[in-house]
């Protein structure tokens, strides 16, 4: 199988650069995006997109193995990993696009083109040649050559990456920690707390049956006007709630029978 | 193909990778950019091994992603902690050992 994917035909050589040349130009046009737009949830799926694009470039240079770790590993795990801080930390953190020191970004221009020019003058000094056929040293398929790798001549960074992993999962556990410096409410004291606070019952739900299907829009109190508690605290401070408008029944059916004008009267009592 | 175009691909995400560590202010945005400039060494040691015909860049290629994997755990932990202590996962607020 893989002689027949390393000698190749000439459409499959085609087949080949053209698949290369659309997904450097995807994985190019991902990063760039990655770093320009402003939310970090958008910059995690550009991410997704590169790091995808680069699991199908290992695919085509005889690493399905790694493929397919790029894939579950970072894909999969370090991808949600970063979603589910971003979510702790709030979705709409949104960085700042004011400089806090002047003239940061020409100069991280000119760093760039520098490293640019700098990596690219030390390639084009390496000799680099075409593919080589693999070895039959490699053993029989992708996956026996590398575990056969990395349980001889590789076995000790092995075996360190493993002290590594649990030092890392400690040390997050020890990082993520918080004692806690209060001591934890009882069910008595939760009780005698609702109590006082002078509402009894749940908050209302949101208006969703209402006039909208959506839970961030209000409740509609009997006197028309919006009800405060009936939306989730997390949803009014993206501020992206609105009030819905207070429409008679009576008078929606009027404007529609006249001279069908879509436009609906406000009726000014419940006017957002 | 010639594994020179995996290579060059591989100097422009780095470098794509490096500009987001300089000019963005997320935390969390900056651990990405740090992630792209990993896979793009990846990309290059991959490329190296089918050069080779050989494996062991494969291997190099499979340590760097375990190492990414317990980067990102402390980091993202350091991260939260900063966060509950400050409020903000602007890199800059955590200026207190600036002055």
């Amino acid at each position: 199988m893989r002689e027949v994917l390393a000698a190749g035909t000439n459409a499959d050589v085609i087949a080949r650069e053209t698949l290369f040349w659309i997904l450097a130009v995807i994985s190019v046009a991902a990063a760039l995006a990655m770093i320009l737009v402003r939310r970090a949830v958008h910059c995690a799926i550009m991410l997704a997109v590169v790091m995808l694009c680069l699991a199908t470039m290992y695919a085509m240079q005889g690493a399905p193995f790694l493929a397919f770790v790029q894939i579950i590993v970072y894909t999969g795990a370090v991808l949600m990993l970063f979603l589910f801080v971003l979510m702790l930390i709030g979705i709409s953190s949104a960085d700042s696009i004011v400089e806090t020191i002047k003239g940061q970004r020409l100069a991280a221009g000119l760093a760039a083109i520098g490293l640019l020019v700098l990596l690219a003058l030390a390639i084009g000094h390496a000799a680099i040649g075409p593919p080589a056929r693999p070895t039959a040293a490699n053993g029989p398929t992708n996956l026996t050559g590398l575990s056969t790798l990395i349980f001889t001549t590789y076995v000790f960074p092995f075996e360190v990456t493993g002290a590594l992993l649990i030092t890392a999962a400690l040390g997050a556990m020890v990082l993520a920690y918080r004692e806690r410096t209060t001591p934890k409410p009882t069910q008595r004291e939760l009780a005698a707390r609702r109590l006082a606070s002078g509402q009894l019952a749940p908050d209302p739900a949101p208006g969703v049956y209402a006039l909208h299907d959506a839970a961030d829009r209000p409740a509609l109190l009997p006197d028309g006007s919006p009800s405060e508690p009936s939306v989730s605290a997390v949803l009014s401070q993206r501020a992206v709630t609105e009030a819905p408008r207070f429409v008679p029944l009576e008078e929606t059916v009027e404007v529609t029978a006249e001279g069908g004008e879509r436009e609906i009267a406000p009726s000014g009592r419940a006017e957002s | 193909m010639s594994p020179v175009h995996y290579v060059a691909l591989a100097v422009i995400l780095f470098v794509i990778g490096g500009v987001g560590v300089l000019v963005r202010r997320n935390a969390i945005v900056i651990f990405m950019c740090i992630e792209l400039m990993l896979n793009a060494c990846n990309l290059a040691f991959v490329a190296f091994a089918a050069m080779h015909g050989n494996l062991d860049g494969q291997v190099i290629a499979f340590f760097v992603m375990v190492v990414a994997a317990a980067e990102v755990v402390v980091g993202l932990a350091i991260l939260m902690s900063i966060y509950r202590a400050r409020r903000s996962a602007s890199v800059d607020d955590a200026n207190l050992l600036k002055y």
